[in-house]
């Protein structure tokens, strides 16, 4: 079903060309819905869902729009989508919708779904970018779930709010984590990420 | 006035829109490799929130509320139009960035080749699209208000990128460990002093 070329597409943004560890694109609403795997995941389907429509709306614009006024073309499209995504989790799970707050609105000036769109979609067929954008979409959803999946485990000892750590630790004295859970603690494993990723890929090192 | 001090020392410092929220990051970490550059975006910062913030306050009050239509005529008491918000703040907001840009063009070149670069940027900064939310969250209830908190996370914001790019030119200089260079201890140090400004959050004001 998928060429090599748009399998290309599909799987290089999730590792060896990452939006977040590798493009540093998108970090800003990447870091403070991960204290739990559960508004993670949403946000990660929200998100590709966001960069996939976008990407493919615009790619089919892409001749009319003129250059001067782009931008904000662009973000009326964009805007347009999360307000879309925004109304449907208010609907359906009205509790992560409450804990996501202002950041499903941010991903309206998420850094991932303009760079994509200025970088792919504005040069190419609406197909391809809408493969381009669900790969980038999915790429950042790795990354927050497993910060997600850390911080939960760590912090309240829960995987979607299912418990793991058994009790007979906890009687033996093993405690969670606070620091796991606030923000700081975010970016940091994040930074260990990218010392992982980084050590596998040696050709991404910074000199 | 009392409140507005309280708003405007608790945006700055115990709600920092970098080390507490994330938002702005993007160009956070893009742009803080020099103290220099750092300091003019975060002036833009500060001058585009301050002026989108009341802008949006007034939209929000007299448009997008529950009820807020009332001022026109009392049929519109039950329309809501708050699902409308991203739309417009972001509209404001691109179209304020490029308005501000034409202006500081025409009367300030000095000002224009020194920011202009960065003014396209701030249209898609977090920062100022999150202010204009956080605004919206909290109900902020008069313009005095809403401009102080825009002064604040603006200033905030500034403090935050500076003290990074200061920061990081000392840090090239350091041996770090190789797949760290350059994003990955920015990350590890940004985390670093976001624990170091949790310290403040003790504070109640």
């Amino acid at each position: 079903m998928f060429s090599k070329k748009s399998l290309k597409l599909l799987t290089d943004p999730i590792n060896k060309n990452n939006p977040i560890t590798v493009q540093v694109l998108g970090v800003c609403s990447a870091l403070a819905v991960t204290v739990k795997l559960e508004p993670a995941i949403v946000m990660a389907l929200s998100v590709t869902f966001v960069t996939a429509m976008s990407n493919f709306v615009i790619s089919l614009l892409r001749n009319t729009i003129p250059k001067r006024i782009r931008i904000i073309v662009q973000l009326v499209v964009v805007a347009a989508l999360v307000i879309i995504v925004d109304q449907f989790l208010k609907a359906y799970v009205f509790d992560v919708s409450k804990q996501l707050s202002v950041f499903v609105g941010l991903i309206i000036t998420n850094c991932i779904v303009m760079g994509r769109l200025e970088a792919f979609a504005m040069a190419n067929k609406p197909i391809p970018s809408l493969i381009d954008g669900i790969g980038n979409g999915l790429g950042y959803g790795a990354i927050l779930v497993i910060v997600a999946f850390f911080r939960e485990l760590l912090g309240s000892g829960t995987i979607l709010d299912i418990k793991v750590v058994p009790q007979a630790l906890y009687d033996a004295g093993y405690m969670n984590n606070g620091l796991v859970i606030l923000p700081p603690m975010a970016l940091i494993l994040v930074g260990i990420i990218i010392w992982v990723h980084r050590s596998k890929n040696k050709e991404l090192i910074e000199n | 006035m009392e409140n507005l001090f309280n708003i405007f020392v608790k945006s700055i410092f115990i709600e920092n829109m970098v080390f507490a929220y994330f938002l702005g990051m993007c160009s956070f970490l893009a742009v803080s490799k020099t103290v220099k550059t750092s300091f003019g975006l975060g002036i833009a910062v500060i001058f585009v929130q301050v002026i989108t913030l009341p802008l949006n306050f007034l939209l929000e009050k007299y448009l997008l509320k529950p009820g807020a239509l009332v001022w026109l005529s009392s049929e519109f008491a039950d329309v809501d139009l708050s699902f409308l918000s991203f739309i417009l703040f972001i509209a404001v907001i691109a179209s304020l960035v490029q308005l501000v840009e034409m202006i500081i063009e025409k009367f300030s070149p000095s000002l224009y080749a020194s920011l202009g670069i960065f003014l396209p940027l701030i249209a898609v900064n977090c920062a100022i699209l999150g202010g204009s939310l956080f605004m919206s969250e909290r109900e902020y209830s008069n313009l005095g208000e809403a401009t102080v908190f825009g002064l604040g996370s603006g200033i905030g914001w500034m403090l935050a990128i500076v003290a990074m790019a200061a920061i990081r030119e000392k840090i090239k200089y350091s041996d770090v460990p190789a797949p760290l260079k350059g994003l990955g201890i920015t990350f590890i140090i940004t985390g670093l002093m976001g624990i170091a400004f949790m310290g403040f959050m003790g504070i109640n004001l």
